[in-house]
């Protein structure tokens, strides 16, 4: 890889070599954290759902749960998920420890608290809004739940990309479930605190550029896709 | 409809990387300790021996309290590390086999260019370390429990010095983004030369101490457990552990080079 000191130039050099060993970095980046995001927002979009239609005795308790694990470091949930794989843990027999599934799993227990509190407020506030006309139409609870969901999809949007957010931003949990492994686990988190710690500090600044350019296609062509569905379905 | 469009977008992408990793089969996973992989050496001699073998070796680069950690629970295939003390007690507590020598290099200090303990004028590491001590000069150290942690700790205990006080930083990361800090905060560091080398920030940092015998870091291989980790891939770590010390593995090592420079010198018996 080409080196210089400018962090620009190095990521521009980079994109335009189009080095096989950064794609594959980068390819393997939107893998995980996209498989993670869609496997957190099928669980946790009717979780929050149901969370803010039912009322159980210990509800305000799973809700606070709920929004303080938004805030449970990477490196807590990587080592949980580690414990877990591990050949001495519970599930070591599946042989996951140093895999993209391990790491998977790790960021779905990140994004999945996010998607689900968040998601929770705004089905809640739909919820009040439109409870008599739900109500009129007889519609059960259970029922309620796709209607409220599909209605409040642009604003679910934003939050299944915070949910993304968080996963392709974070290294604490994939650098100890998935060890950082040259093509194999290796992700551009993983790869700027790898370059940093050899001191090839444009190079982990060109990498973290790299990374913030992708992440904002990925919101800029989310955010076209929901103007657009806006505009044509009104 | 955006949502359906995202699932399948990532449904694609997952299917891409499911067959990267069925073909992954004949692999070994190596705990290895940063100072081998990030100088490079791994990169150098795992290809040649992934061609003679067609054994793939896959690195999990951590601090050797972490390396021994991994072995410990069954996660590694393979582990070579530089703590021989550390070694020769993981294979009495018998989760290793045996233990070979592999290669050694050796420790330096490095420090601000001026050199206000003037260490380089010591004869010995033990003198070095009292003068930084003395003066109350910055100094980083790993504070992770890894080979270099504990190599320093065996030294300040030899040259009578109890490292404490404002001077004395325990960063408690790896040997990199501990030379990074110390580089920030112009302090002496205690590293192995191969990190040094390959290092490429060093800022106002110079090689100041070099050459004791005490400095002395070899790095060893063990043959992990087949009765306490059945599950292993002994077979496969076997070929890797005895190739590191045939006389191509040897000369994989020796023919490693950094800057012009070698840094791992191949001593196996």
């Amino acid at each position: 890889m080409p080196i210089n000191d400018n962090a620009f130039s190095t990521a521009l050099s980079l994109i335009l070599s189009m080095d096989s060993a950064l794609i594959s970095i980068v390819m393997l980046s939107l893998q995980v954290s996209l498989m993670a995001v869609l496997i957190a927002s099928l669980l946790a979009l009717p979780l929050g759902a149901a969370l803010a239609l039912w009322h159980f005795p210990g509800r305000n308790a799973v809700i606070v749960a709920l929004n303080a694990l938004m805030g449970l470091p990477p490196v807590v949930a990587g080592l949980c998920v580690y414990l877990l794989l591990s050949r001495a843990g519970p599930l070591g027999e599946w042989g996951l420890l140093f895999s993209p599934t391990a790491m998977v799993i790790a960021q779905v227990i990140l994004v999945l608290p996010i998607i689900a509190a968040l998601t929770r407020q705004q089905i809640e506030a739909l919820h009040s809004e439109y409870a008599e006309q739900l109500n009129s139409l007889g519609l059960s609870r259970q029922r309620m739940i796709p209607t409220l969901l599909w209605d409040a999809r642009f604003a679910l949007l934003t939050v299944i990309l915070a949910g993304f957010g968080r996963a392709s931003a974070e290294v604490g949990a994939v650098m100890i479930v998935g060890g950082n492994i040259d093509g194999v686990t290796r992700v551009m988190t993983t790869s700027i605190v790898l370059e940093t710690s050899k001191g090839n500090l444009p190079m982990a600044l060109g990498l973290g550029i790299i990374l913030l350019a992708l992440v904002t296609m990925i919101n800029a062509i989310a955010h076209m896709i929901g103007e657009t569905a806006k505009r044509r379905l009104g | 409809m955006m949502k359906t469009t995202a699932f399948i977008t990532a449904g694609t992408l997952a299917l891409g990387w499911s067959s990267t990793l069925i073909a992954a089969d004949g692999y070994i996973t190596l705990a290895s300790t940063t100072s081998t992989e990030n100088s490079g050496l791994f990169g150098a001699i795992i290809p040649a021996f992934t061609e003679e073998s067609g054994i793939e070796v896959r690195v999990v680069a951590v601090g050797t309290g972490q390396a021994f950690e991994i072995a410990r629970r069954g996660d590694a295939d393979s582990l070579l590390v530089h703590d021989t003390v550390g070694e020769e007690q993981f294979v009495a507590d018998g989760y290793a086999t045996q233990r070979l020598d592999v290669m050694y290099n050796d420790f330096v200090i490095v420090g601000p260019s001026d050199d206000p303990a003037d260490i380089s004028e010591s004869e010995t590491v033990s003198d070095a370390m009292q003068r930084i001590a003395e003066s109350e000069s910055p100094f980083a150290s790993r504070g992770d429990d890894s080979g270099t942690h504990r190599a320093e700790l065996r030294l300040w205990e030899d040259a009578g010095v109890t490292p404490q006080g404002g001077w004395y930083r325990e960063l408690g990361s790896g040997m990199g983004p501990t030379l990074n800090t110390a580089a920030g905060m112009n302090a002496y560091s205690f590293t192995d030369r191969a990190t040094w080398v390959a290092f490429e920030n060093p800022q106002d940092l110079k090689l100041l101490f070099e050459g004791d015998e005490a400095l002395f870091n070899q790095y060893g291989s063990l043959l992990l457990s087949e009765e306490q980790h059945p599950h292993l891939k002994h077979a496969l770590a076997a070929q890797w552990h005895e190739w590191l010390v045939s006389e191509q593995g040897q000369q994989a090592i020796a023919d490693f080079e950094v800057a012009g420079e070698q840094l791992f010198f191949p001593n196996a018996e």
